[in-house]
């Protein structure tokens, strides 16, 4: 994921500071990868320095100081541009579920591979009926299921590429040995 | 606690084996889910579950009863008082509105005309039909339809809800809405619910998934002939 690209996104709304960058964030994106404190300010420094957010002054509370940022013209820009490129789909079959399974079928024991399947679509299973619970329950935000679909479509077209490559394989296996 | 069993529930069409031994228990309140791919037998254990067919070996219990035993007419006292059905189709009846079609089950079973009614219209504003109240299916969308049906499956608070592709006739959307919308009314009032699908994650809205595979029950849940096709050496 771009945090650079989401941060400017944030800011689009409105001059915020680092603490209330993270908060937006996980309300926002609330399935994401944690988002560190220290990977938001950091990745502000790095936004500031190429000029795309400005330090829009400093605020006191009780607290340390804690400085407010805003989008610069480049940043409005550079958001604009970011938005408008299309992202190329799936330019590479790269994921490690495709590598492992592809694997225990080619050199894997039949049981190791038949155990490792067995488990693997456990798992699937098991993480999609935990993710379907968090969209049904009454108290789930529109951000919730938003980020949990998508979640739920990956893990569901997973489930469904495993078992057509089972198909094929034990297709292709009853041609050879037939 | 198990209210509904299957044990080594045999049924065939003909000479063609549809299900071949099956036992399942469904506990009161849990939602189950019983999938895998066409032709496998889901629909025909769920028919038989619910008392509309009769298995030829094995047995259906009722709260430690046999029904498949039972008289169709009192197998079909059963449905109406203790079981709800729901089909891909709703198959609403025409000629009713959608009010009168969920008022139905409640009349069949003795409910007077004014509290039918009163019930239908709360259950249509519980999956957020209520302005079709006095429409007819014939000028219903598909998604309208189908909410209706659910509400009619769930009127009479049954303690089975037989579910066979609720939401297959529906786009994904429509479909999640009327599923989130049953899971949360059957977990309200604790009805039990065997949903038969095909889709991952349809059957994931359940406690728990039974996959069958040529009528019988697949523990692995990988549809693999055994043992696995022999690798690809």
């Amino acid at each position: 994921m771009s945090t650079p690209h989401v941060l400017l996104g944030l800011l689009a709304g409105g001059t915020k500071h680092g603490y209330e960058l993270k908060r937006a964030h996980d309300e926002r994106l609330p399935r994401a990868r944690p988002l560190a404190f220290g990977q938001v300010y950091a990745t502000l420094g790095r936004l500031q320095r190429d000029g795309l957010v400005t330090a829009a002054g400093q605020e006191r509370e009780g607290g340390p100081d804690r400085t407010a940022y805003a989008l610069t013209g480049a940043g409005h820009a550079a958001l604009d541009r970011w938005l408008a490129e299309v992202e190329p789909p799936m330019p590479y079959v790269a994921s490690t579920l495709f590598a492992k399974v592809l694997v225990a079928l080619m050199v894997a024991d039949v049981d190791r591979a038949r155990s490792y399947l067995i488990a693997q679509r456990h798992a699937h299973t098991d993480r999609l009926r935990e993710l379907t619970g968090i969209k049904t329950s009454a108290t789930a935000s529109l951000d919730d299921v938003v980020a949990v679909d998508f979640a739920i479509a990956h893990l569901d077209a997973d489930l469904r590429w495993l078992h057509t490559t089972l198909e094929r394989v034990a297709d292709w296996h009853r041609e050879v040995h037939s | 606690m198990t209210q509904l069993q299957a044990r080594g529930v045999v049924k065939a069409y003909g000479p063609t084996p549809a299900l071949r031994g099956i036992t399942l228990d469904v506990a009161e309140g849990e939602i189950v889910a019983v999938s895998g791919p066409s032709g496998c037998g889901k629909s025909t254990l769920l028919h038989c579950l619910a008392g509309i067919l009769r298995p030829d070996a094995g047995e259906v219990l009722w709260r430690g009863h046999r029904i498949d035993t039972w008289s169709e007419a009192a197998r079909s006292r059963l449905r109406r008082t203790e079981f709800g059905v729901l089909f891909q189709f709703g198959q609403l009846v025409a000629e009713l509105t959608a009010a009168e079609n969920v008022a139905l089950p409640l009349l069949l079973a003795g409910t007077g005309r004014r509290e039918a009614r009163t019930a239908a219209l709360t259950w249509l504003e519980r999956f957020g039909v209520a302005e079709v109240a006095d429409v007819r299916p014939g000028q219903m969308s598909g998604g309208q339809q189908q909410r209706c049906a659910t509400a009619r499956a769930l009127v009479t608070e049954p303690r089975v809800l037989f579910a066979d592709e609720p939401t297959g006739a529906l786009d994904t959307l429509a479909g999640e809405q009327v599923l989130t919308q049953l899971v949360r009314l059957a977990r309200e009032q604790e009805t039990a619910v065997v949903l038969v699908t095909h889709e991952p994650r349809i059957a994931a809205y359940a406690d728990r998934e039974v996959v069958l595979r040529d009528g019988m029950v697949d523990h692995t849940g990988l549809g693999l002939d055994a043992p696995l096709a022999g690798g690809r050496r």
